[in-house]
């Protein structure tokens, strides 16, 4: 496994350098240093000089990936892309384009991330699980049918009606909680209760919908059949077979989601004021602060690789038929 | 605490002391006390405070401010600082020698750590002294002498710390010191010092650091005697340093004489600038010209500091009213009363009114009256105003989304609050901001562009057909005035009445100004070669071109309007929308058509406004602000004459002709003039809306009991949806068990598969 994991990662270097460049690429095809100068400059009284000082300064008076006017290695190593790339390889990330040390705002910004998305995620899987074992064992009654009508109800609302409905419900009309807002330490619960809320509520229709269908797909399998003709109560096969067995591509689902967790929410981090890095990332594309966005997209997949060779070794543990090689 | 958590912490200890009970209970005795403590808990927290308060509990009687920013702030340094939301906080922080009165009207500067107004000195190219009433063409140069008050002490910070010898304590940091420093606040020690004449030396030197992109340095090298050589000298010197000494490396100013600037002796320094420009005295109110300090600069140029986001640009060292504590831009920031503070007095003069709406109720008081302003991130419009509403911020704008329910529009136009915020006793208050928004054509262009008698009637009949009072009602809820001219109202040069509109789009009725019928429109766009919106010469339809950079749904219905707008005269007009840096070239380019543009003002003089119209400022020669790249030699020269005019029935007939100039010539649609509403909540007291003035939060004052007890009664907490959801959970569960039982009793061959 070890071999495979190192393998796994070798690959990876290549396909960061391939992101790198067409992180490069798309944002300077939408933002010229020029523009990038004007927008930190301000929008009045901006001079031609001060673009031209500005771009001196922040290493944006280069040629962007190919320098022609030097000479040999240079006129690769002596470009924007190499300088502001380079450092991202071991994690030096740099200063933002406007003077901030971005590994510090990283740091800060990520555990409210965290705060918000773990929560979320935890109770979201155990109520989805929970939900989706209840409709497989009801499957075919009452119970199935309006479990199966609600998530399709619930699926049909867009994620911003959760938010403002649920802000307007639960923190305007009913004063449970407040309507947003971040703090530190224990004092962060009860800003974190109203965005877990709601982000748990509005992935049951989904999630449920979908565990649901990996429940009923092992429920017609031979073993199953097997378990019960050997008189196994319906309880013990549906926890002891057929949601161990369903683990397998719920694992996948969840696994993929970790990075996402690290990334935050931009859409409830936004509304709930949640000073995560979701909001982060976002600030960086609208303020057009190019180091913030490299810094942001490579974390982002770094996050994503570890998290499918994450993948692949769960695959090991909840079946233990797959061997990595 | 209510009585059923009496009875349940009564229960929970007569489970927890009786075994008996206990042991007969089990299994479910653990189960069953855990869930009973924790109800405890819940319903402990049952008394009078809300829930949803975001504040710490602890703070709810404090005198304490709310308010919030929707964007961080990018720069705190004050030669760099130039955007409102991060003037909100230098504002407060840094004391530049002058200030607005914050009551009176029209706007009137007043020293600050001045000892008084300063009148400039004008000298001929000899250098000698020429009478104060001279030619502004003879005037080689004017030179202001400004004596600062003594005994103005820094706020604490650790910059001016020093140890036992008298040395700076933090001035060589090695890298063990720095290991346990990673906010400000963890430098354990702090000093202050007196505010001297440097220090706004210093200031003006550091306008021009390499480094620092001051917004204004090019504005202020064509005034301040010697400031471009000087950015060169210093660009050179720090490429010089930073070779020398790398990461750390700091510029000493101190080392670098600039030629208009001259400390005289510890409280007096001297300004020359190159002929007459006299707006600079509205220049020494912003934080441009705010003290900087050699110290600070040194303290925070150490190795390690930037890494640490320490630096002068997050933590801002001053001598005003308030000090930031706390710099989180990310989720809140704080200021907090500066304990060296040299004291001011709240104004005892204001306008006729004032008394009455008690803004004079604190005359003569020290200020600042807050002890702390709390500014937490809020980034959306929704949560912002429903918190304002349940008392969490003190004061509030009004989007549209809220405008129905705060706002109620008489049918002659009247403004009034609706019955729900009078309940509330929320105040509304009314400005007309000093700023424009207009629609542009760009000069340079073939069709509406030129001097040309029939490209200036196009443009006039445009003018007509575009009603802006229509936009001003669909699009801003009536939160705005139709301009006439440049200058809005407030500003010098601005004519209420007949005398102020535009004759080319307005007539003069004894209901007031009027929009010419678009007949009108129709024969100047006859006249100009397009009758029936056709090409005179080839027929063929008059097609023009819009640009802009709001594409979002939002827009949609905007740009609806104005298409409709131009097809009243059979033109087709074509949206080109694009992002914001394609717009930004277009205009730097000089390609675009038609588009819109705004200006806030820096200061309150028709000089702010009018040179938005001037040749020498156009956008695409010159890189100025001057976006329709408009010239009129007449008017230009009647710029030049106005510019350096005190304000007197002179300068105000110069503008009244230059405002001619530029309504016969039409290069704007003029636009309107933007109204803020403000509502502010009944604990609020002595706010007056002052758009020059930056620093106004000083004389702000809250009635925090006031605030905590409507806090308390607007924000109970509705519990019956927590028992009903309990209640429907445990609904649920008891037919579910039966289905389970039954389902559980069933033979194999019952079970569905």
């Amino acid at each position: 496994m070890f071999a495979y994991i190192i393998r796994r990662l070798g690959y990876a270097i290549p396909i960061l350098i391939g992101i790198n460049l067409l992180t490069f690429y798309l944002f300077f095809v939408v933002n010229s240093p020029d523009d990038m100068a004007r927008m930190h400059l301000g929008m009045k009284r901006v001079t031609p000089e001060a673009v031209e000082n500005w771009k001196a300064s922040h290493g944006y008076d280069k040629p962007l990936l190919i320098n022609s006017e030097a000479s040999n290695l240079d006129q690769l190593t002596d470009t924007i892309f190499f300088e502001k790339s380079l450092k991202l390889f071991v994690f030096d990330f740099g200063s933002s384009d406007d003077g901030r040390d971005i590994s510090f705002d990283i740091s800060q910004r990520m555990l409210p991330s965290l705060a918000i998305a773990v929560p979320s995620l935890i109770i979201g899987l155990l109520v989805n699980i929970t939900f989706a074992l209840l409709m497989a064992f009801f499957r075919g009654t009452y119970v199935d049918y309006t479990g199966v009508i609600l998530c399709v109800v619930l699926m049909s609302i867009s994620a911003m009606f959760y938010i403002i409905g649920g802000q307007y419900l639960l923190a305007k009309v009913f004063r449970l909680m407040p309507i947003s807002g971040f703090d530190g330490g224990l004092d962060a619960l009860k800003f974190i209760i109203l965005p877990v809320v709601i982000g748990v509520v509005s992935g049951i229709g989904a999630g449920s919908r979908w565990y649901r269908t990996f429940f009923l797909e092992e429920a017609g399998k031979d073993y199953v059949r097997t378990a019960r003709a050997k008189g196994l109560a319906e309880s013990l096969v549906l926890f002891r077979h057929i949601l161990r067995n369903a683990l397998i591509p719920i694992v996948t689902g969840v696994v993929s989601l970790l990075p996402l967790l690290f990334m935050g929410s931009l859409l409830l981090e936004s509304f709930f004021a949640v000073p995560g890095l979701g909001s982060y990332t976002i600030d960086g594309i609208q303020n057009q602060d190019f180091a913030i966005v490299r810094v942001m997209v490579f974390l982002g997949s770094v996050l994503y690789i570890i998290g499918l060779i994450m993948v692949d070794i769960a695959y090991t543990i909840v079946d233990p038929r797959i061997r990595l090689t | 605490m209510n009585t059923g958590a009496h009875i349940i912490i009564i229960v929970v200890h007569a489970l927890a002391n009786s075994s008996t009970t206990l042991t007969m209970l089990m299994p479910l005795a653990g189960v069953l006390r855990h869930a009973i403590v924790v109800a405890c808990i819940v319903l402990s927290a049952c008394d009078d405070r809300p829930w949803n308060r975001p504040y710490p509990a602890e703070d709810a009687d404090r005198n304490i401010l709310y308010s919030l920013f929707q964007e961080r702030p990018k720069h705190l340094d004050p030669a760099r600082s130039y955007s409102s939301n991060e003037v909100t906080f230098t504002g407060q922080i840094y004391e530049p020698p002058l200030q607005y009165d914050y009551l009176k009207r029209p706007y009137e500067l007043i020293p600050l750590t001045a000892e008084a107004v300063p009148a400039p000195r004008y000298l001929d190219s000899s250098g000698q002294q020429l009478p104060a009433a001279v030619d502004a063409d003879e005037i080689a140069f004017s030179v202001y002498d400004i004596t600062i008050r003594p005994g103005i002490m820094y706020q604490p910070h650790p910059a001016f710390a020093r140890d036992q010898q008298g040395k700076l304590r933090y001035r060589q940091l090695d890298a063990e010191e720095l290991a346990s420093i990673h906010v400000l606040g963890d430098f354990k020690e702090t000093g202050s010092r007196e505010l001297v004449a440097n220090d706004y030396i210093y200031q003006i030197k550091r306008l021009a650091h390499p480094q620092i992109h001051s917004p204004i340095l090019g504005l202020m090298s064509e005034y301040i005697v010697g400031l471009e050589d000087y950015s060169r000298t210093l660009a050179s010197a720090h490429e010089k340093t930073i070779a020398d000494e790398g990461d750390g490396a700091f510029l000493d100013l101190d080392k670098f004489p600039l030629e208009g600037v001259e400390v005289i002796d510890r409280y007096r320094y001297r300004i020359k600038i190159h002929g007459k420009y006299p707006q600079l005295l509205y220049w020494l109110a912003m934080p441009f010209f705010a003290p900087g300090r050699h110290a600070a600069d040194r303290f925070y140029s150490q190795a390690g500091m930037q890494q640490r986001n320490i630096t002068l640009d997050w933590y801002p060292v001053g001598t005003g009213p308030y000090m930031l504590t706390v710099n989180n831009p990310n989720r809140q920031m704080v200021l907090e009363t500066n304990p060296n503070f040299h004291g001011e007095v709240y104004p005892s003069e204001g306008m006729p009114g004032d008394r009455e709406a008690g803004l004079l109720d604190d005359a003569g008081k020290p200020v600042p009256f807050i002890d702390k302003v709390v500014f937490s991130l809020e980034k959306e419009t929704i949560p912002y105003w429903n918190k304002f509403l349940q008392g969490y911020y003190d004061t509030s704008g009004i989007s549209s989304d809220s405008f129905d329910q705060a706002i109620n529009i008489g049918n002659s136009g009247e403004v009034s609050l609706t019955d729900s915020m009078l309940t509330q006793g929320i105040d509304l208050s009314t400005a007309v901001s000093t700023s424009i928004f207009y629609t542009g054509f760009n000069m340079l262009d073939p069709v509406v562009g030129g001097n040309t008698e029939a490209a200036r009637k196009l443009r006039l009949a445009l003018s007509i057909a575009i009603n802006i009072e229509e936009n001003i009602s669909i699009f801003l809820n009536g939160r705005g005035i139709p301009a006439q001219g440049a200058i809005p109202p407030g500003i010098f040069g601005y004519e209420e009445g007949e005398a102020g509109i535009n004759l080319h789009v307005y007539d003069w009725t004894p209901q007031g100004a009027v929009r010419k019928p678009l007949e009108v429109a129709k024969r100047l766009l006859a006249e100009a070669g397009y009758p029936e919106g056709r090409d005179i010469n080839s027929g063929k339809p008059l097609v023009l071109y819009f640009d802009t950079p709001a594409t979002g749904p939002d827009a949609k219905a905007r740009l609806d309007w104005l298409m409709k707008q131009f097809a009243k005269l059979n033109i087709q007009l074509v949206i080109r929308g694009t992002d914001y840096n394609r717009f930004q070239e277009k205009m730097l380019k000089g390609t675009a058509q038609i588009f819109q543009w705004g200006w806030n003002a820096d200061y309150p003089d028709p000089e702010n406004f009018l040179f938005l119209l001037y040749g020498p400022n156009s956008k695409v020669e010159h890189n100025g602000e001057n976006a329709s790249n408009y010239v009129n030699e007449k008017f230009d020269s009647l710029f030049d004459q106005m510019k350096d005019m005190e304000n007197g029935p002179q300068r105000k007939a110069v503008i009244r002709e230059m405002m001619d100039i530029a309504r016969y010539d039409a290069p704007w649609i003029w636009g309107y003039f933007p109204k803020q509403f403000t509502l502010r909540h009944v604990w609020l007291k002595n706010s007056k809306p002052n758009l020059m003035a930056n620093n106004a939060l000083k004389y702000k004052r809250i009635e925090p009991q006031l605030r905590k007890q409507l806090q308390q009664q607007w924000n109970q907490p509705v519990r019956w949806p927590l028992y009903l959801l309990a209640g429907l959970l445990l609904i649920a569960l008891v037919p579910a068990w039966i289905s389970y039982r039954r389902q559980q009793g069933m033979s194999a061959i019952q079970v569905k598969h």
